[in-house]
């Protein structure tokens, strides 16, 4: 089963393309992540889905419709948004903004219903911000902050989820645990969910499927088993990488690794 | 157990609408106060009018009294059209600041009242003795031709739009704008008409004015009361925006809009005073928290509330004389501008 097909999509800013003729398809109730050098591409692959950017060619399809023929708030309803750079207006609380995310879900002037406190309520248990729901955004830590973004998006109530990099700026503990979360929303739930990860390790052993891109292209997809090789991470980032397995999920991970002499 | 549980998530609830609560307490006391500055003002001028006199005027008025005379032609027009100008600029003053994150967004430091002032002189100029009507549509072109030259000029620079980039473009064009239009003043001998246009002023309200302008204002402000919660929602920054399912490009096109027609009908009553669209918006928001809904209905409130008062001042100060109220606001404004712009606008 596949949820999100990206077919043969062109995207650019004005006149250069970043990201040329890519085809590849998110399956259903899976975590998929997206891995790929620095320009490489992803993020604005990732906002082409979040119908943020156009695609000058091709297009993205949800459910086997085109997303941008489908009405926005409807697409808002299946899948939920994480930008890279979202920051908080000052002074609100975390209830506040995780209650923002049932917007897709009202109408009129937009007050809260019984079925939204629920939701609202059950995303600010499951991240762990029960104690914080009435203390404002910026007295809190880069981790809590993060979990308070991934709580308005699970505040949306939708299958998929579109995460661009919920683990930069955090430090060790705090990035697993916003894995872990993710991880368990997907077991226990189903949620699909889509995301860009830096770290290598981290997409081997939370993924089911992973996406490897370079200069905009797609250069390997699939299982972990499949894209973590040395080889792959060779053409895609130009290393010499030491690989081994990942005691927890039984994935190749890199172990360490070497630049190749460039100019040679 | 359960019982407890749920009466504590009832307590909950209750104090997480404090905010609202606090935004119709804020508005009751706003409408209560503009009420009895509207009267006040009235009742205080060149001749004092007790406010048992000006309550009959208003409501048992009769022809007769030289006293309601006064009220009915000359105070109670002014002190309408301030508190009309007053919520126009505060409202479009919040609609700008949700709209664009930008803490310094203001009609008055973005060029927009300085175009439309502009366009007001060349009006003067070149078609002299056009009706209100034509000078108020003229206005809302000059608002937009502000706003798009401030806009260009800010982004013209590498780097792009920062909101301390597009105050200063905003100084700049609405400097060179504000220039353009004194010398057209003075080209064509027409200083006097435009006089009290430039030192802002309510004086000069007459009923036939607000019978052009109120319904455009009422329009508008009925659009700024819809747009409200999408306002909220793009203050959260674009991409989230879109991510929830909002129309962005929709909800800015209409902001605009919105913020064109009520900084425009503004300043072709008042001038260009600057200052109250940015001061009024951050203290609704310090009152009511982050919701526009209630951002908007209270910057309609305090902005009327603020220039009524200031209205009131400038004629208090030094009778008979009348202080020009763009000053008088640019007094308290000029310090907060300074102080938002010091903490590096991470208000929003």
């Amino acid at each position: 089963m596949t949820v999100l097909e990206i077919e043969h999509v062109a995207i650019g800013y004005s006149s250069t393309l970043i990201v040329d003729d890519l085809s590849v398809t998110i399956p259903k109730g899976q975590i998929s992540t997206i891995i790929g050098p620095n320009g490489c591409g992803k993020s604005t692959l990732l906002k082409a889905v979040a119908r943020v950017l156009k695609t000058q060619e091709g297009a993205v399809y949800l459910d086997g419709k085109a997303i941008h023929q489908l009405k926005t708030k409807e697409v808002a309803k299946r899948m939920a948004i994480l930008p890279q750079t979202a920051t908080a207006p000052g002074g609100l609380t975390v209830f506040e903004l995780v209650s923002y995310g049932r917007f897709p879900h009202q109408t009129g002037f937009g007050t809260l219903r019984k079925e939204d406190y629920e939701y609202i309520h059950w995303a600010i248990d499951v991240t762990g911000l029960k104690e914080f729901s009435d203390r404002p955004i910026e007295a809190l830590s880069g981790g809590q902050r993060q979990r308070v973004w991934i709580a308005m998006a699970l505040a949306q109530g939708t299958d998929i989820l579109v995460l661009d990099e919920p683990t930069t700026y955090l430090d060790l503990a705090h990035q697993l645990d916003v894995l872990l979360l993710l991880q368990k929303l997907n077991k226990e739930e189903g949620r699909t969910i889509v995301m860009v990860l830096h770290d290598l390790n981290h997409a081997s052993r939370f993924s089911h499927f992973m996406i490897a891109m370079k200069n905009g292209q797609l250069i390997v997809n699939g299982h972990p088993n499949e894209v973590m090789t040395k080889e792959n991470l060779q053409t895609v980032f130009h290393i010499d990488a030491e690989m081994a397995i990942c005691p927890y999920s039984a994935n190749p991970i890199c172990l360490s690794y070497q630049l190749y002499e460039r100019d040679k | 157990m359960a019982t407890s549980a749920e009466g504590l998530n009832q307590l909950e609830e209750l104090k997480r609408r404090t905010h609202p609560i606090r935004a119709i307490i804020a508005l009751v006391l706003g409408v209560v106060g503009l009420l009895f500055a509207i009267g006040l003002s009235i009742s205080f001028g060149a001749a004092n009018i007790s406010l048992g006199t000006v309550w009959t005027a208003v409501f048992h008025f009769s022809s007769d009294l030289t006293e309601h005379q006064i009220i009915r032609e000359i105070r109670l027009p002014r002190v309408l059209g301030a508190a009309l100008v007053g919520a126009c600029f505060a409202v479009a003053g919040s609609i700008m600041q949700g709209m664009t994150r930008n803490p310094l967004a203001d009609s008055g430091l973005l060029g927009l009242n300085a175009g439309a002032a502009f366009m007001l002189a060349v009006c003067f100029a070149f078609f002299p003795g056009m009706s209100y009507m034509y000078l108020i549509m003229w206005s809302f072109v000059g608002a937009g031709l502000g706003v798009v030259i401030v806009y260009g000029v800010g982004s013209l620079a590498k780097g792009g739009l920062t909101p301390m980039r597009l105050v200063l473009a905003g100084a700049a064009v609405s400097a060179l704008l504000g220039a353009l239009g004194e010398g057209i003043a003075l080209y064509y001998r027409i200083g006097q008409d435009l006089a009290f246009w430039y030192a802002g002023g309510v004086s000069g309200t007459k009923w036939s004015h607000l019978q052009i302008l109120t319904p455009w204002i009422l329009v508008a402000m009925i659009g700024a009361l819809i747009l409200s919660r999408s306002i909220t929602l793009l203050s959260l920054g674009e991409e989230l925006a879109i991510g929830l399912g909002q129309r962005t490009v929709v909800i800015k096109v209409w902001g605009m809009i919105i913020v064109l027609i009520l900084a425009g009908a503004a300043v072709s009553v008042v001038g260009a005073v600057g200052f109250v669209g940015l001061i009024v918006p951050h203290l609704a928001r310090y009152i009511v928290g982050h919701d526009y809904r209630w951002i908007i209905s209270c910057s309609l409130v305090y902005g009327a509330l603020l220039v009524v008062l200031a209205d009131f001042t400038a004629r208090i100060i030094n009778p008979p004389y009348e202080t020009p109220i763009g000053a008088l606001i640019a007094f308290i404004g000029v310090p907060f501008f300074l102080y938002l712009a010091r903490k590096g606008g991470k208000e929003l």
